[in-house]
C-alpha cells in the first residue's frame, strides 16, 4: 500500500481510539487536553535535554581545542630547542585529537538542529493546545453531547496527529541524545582514567617533561660554561692571592688591597 | 487537501496535485519494498520537495487533521518500514 496512505491510516487509527474511549464525547475533550499538556511538558523537557547534551559536547570540544593549542605550543618550543623529533611527536598527537574534534563537531551541529526543530515543534504544539482549549470550552458550553460528537472529531484528530508527530520527534531526539551522552561519558571516563593522558593530559605529559629537561639541560650547559670560564681565567691569581682573594680575576689589582692590608 | 510532513508541519495543497503526488509516492513505495537506500532517499526527497513547492503552510493554531501524512525528510528506510507496519511506533 502507498506510503502516504499507510502512514496516514495509522495516525487516524490512533485518533479514533482516543475518540472511542469516552462515553460522553465532551469527556474526550478534557482527556485529550490533559494529554496535550503532558505532551507539552514532555517536549519542553526534550528541548532541555538536547540543550544539556549540546553544552556537554561544547565543553568537550573546548577541552580538546585547549589540548591542541598546548601541543602546538610545545611543538614550537621543541623546534626552538632544536628538537624536531619532539615537535613532530607533538604535532602528530595534535592531529590525532582532530578526528575526535571533528566527530564532536558533527554531533554538535546535529544536536543544534534537533534543538531548533524541537523548539519550533513545541511552539507549534503550544499554539494548537491553546486553540484546542478555546474550542473545547465553546463546544462544552454550546453543544449537547450528541451535537458535540461531530464537532469534537476534527479538533481531537487534528491535535492527536500533532501529538503523534511531536511525540515521535521527542522520542527520536531523546534516543539520539542518550547515545551521545553515552559517547560523551565514555570520553569523560577515558580522560578521568588517564587512558587518554598520553595524548591529552597534563599529569603524564612526557613531551612537556622532555622539553623541560631540554630547557634545564640548556641552562645547566650555560652554567657549566660560565663556571669553566671563571675557573680558567682565575686559576693563577687564586693560587698567588691567597685564600681571601675573591676578586682574583685581575692579578694586578689583587696585589694592591693585600699591600694596603699589610701597612 | 492537507498534507503533513512529519517533523515539519502541515501544508495545504490543491487537490489537483493528487495525481502528481501519487506517482511520486508509488516510486517511494517501490524503493521501500526493494529496500534500496539510495533510491528510497531520492524518492522521499522528490515527494517532500514537491509538497513543499506546491503547498502553503497551515497556521500554527490550526486544528485540522491531515488527508495525507509523509515521513520526515531524514527518516531512514527501516524507520519508514516500521512506521508502515507497527502501530505502536507512533505515540499518542
Amino acid at each position: 500500500m502507498s506510503v502516504m496512505r499507510r502512514v496516514s491510516m495509522i495516525f487516524k487509527a490512533k485518533a479514533n481510539k482516543a475518540l472511542d474511549r469516552m462515553e460522553d464525547p465532551r469527556e474526550t475533550l478534557d482527556y485529550s487536553y490533559q494529554r496535550q499538556l503532558e505532551m507539552l511538558t514532555q517536549v519542553r523537557r526534550g528541548v532541555a535535554d538536547v540543550a544539556t547534551s549540546r553544552k556537554r559536547v561544547e565543553l568537550q570540544m573546548n577541552s580538546l581545542r585547549q589540548n591542541q593549542n598546548k601541543l602546538e605550543g610545545q611543538a614550537k618550543q621543541a623546534l626552538g630547542a632544536g628538537r624536531e623529533d619532539l615537535a613532530r611527536e607533538a604535532l602528530s598527537r595534535k592531529a590525532a585529537l582532530q578526528s575526535q574534534l571533528t566527530d564532536l563537531q558533527n554531533q554538535y551541529h546535529s544536536l543544534q538542529a534537533d534543538e531548533e526543530k524541537l523548539t519550533v515543534a513545541s511552539q507549534r504544539l503550544q499554539a494548537k493546545v491553546e486553540a484546542f482549549r478555546m474550542q473545547k470550552e465553546t463546544i462544552k458550553a454550546t453543544y449537547t453531547a450528541a451535537e458535540a460528537q461531530s464537532r469534537i472529531g476534527e479538533a481531537v484528530s487534528g491535535i492527536s496527529e500533532e501529538m503523534g508527530d511531536v511525540g515521535m520527534a521527542v522520542q527520536r531526539a531523546q534516543d539520539k541524545t542518550a547515545q551521545m551522552q553515552a559517547r560523551a561519558g565514555a570520553i569523560d571516563e577515558l580522560m578521568a582514567s588517564g587512558a587518554l593522558d598520553d595524548i591529552t593530559g597534563p599529569p603524564r605529559d612526557d613531551i612537556q617533561a622532555e622539553l623541560d629537561s631540554v630547557r634545564a639541560g640548556g641552562s645547566i650547559e650555560l652554567e657549566l660554561q660560565r663556571l669553566k670560564g671563571e675557573l680558567g681565567a682565575g686559576s693563577t691569581p687564586a693560587i698567588e692571592g691567597g685564600a681571601n682573594s675573591s676578586d682574583g680575576a685581575r692579578p694586578a689589582a689583587a696585589d694592591r688591597p693585600q699591600a694596603g692590608d699589610g701597612s | 487537501m492537507i498534507v503533513r510532513i512529519l517533523g515539519e508541519g502541515q501544508l495545504r495543497v490543491d487537490d489537483s496535485a493528487s495525481a502528481d503526488l501519487n506517482s511520486l509516492d508509488t516510486v517511494l513505495e517501490k524503493a521501500v519494498n526493494a529496500g534500496d537506500e539510495a533510491s528510497f532517499r531520492t524518492a522521499l526527497n522528490a515527494l517532500l520537495d514537491r509538497v513543499r513547492a506546491l503547498g502553503t503552510p497551515l497556521a500554527a493554531d490550526a486544528l485540522e487533521p491531515s488527508d495525507l501524512i509523509l515521513p520526515r525528510a531524514d527518516a531512514g528506510l527501516d524507520e519508514v518500514r516500521t512506521m508502515m507496519t507497527d502501530e505502536g511506533y507512533i505515540p499518542g
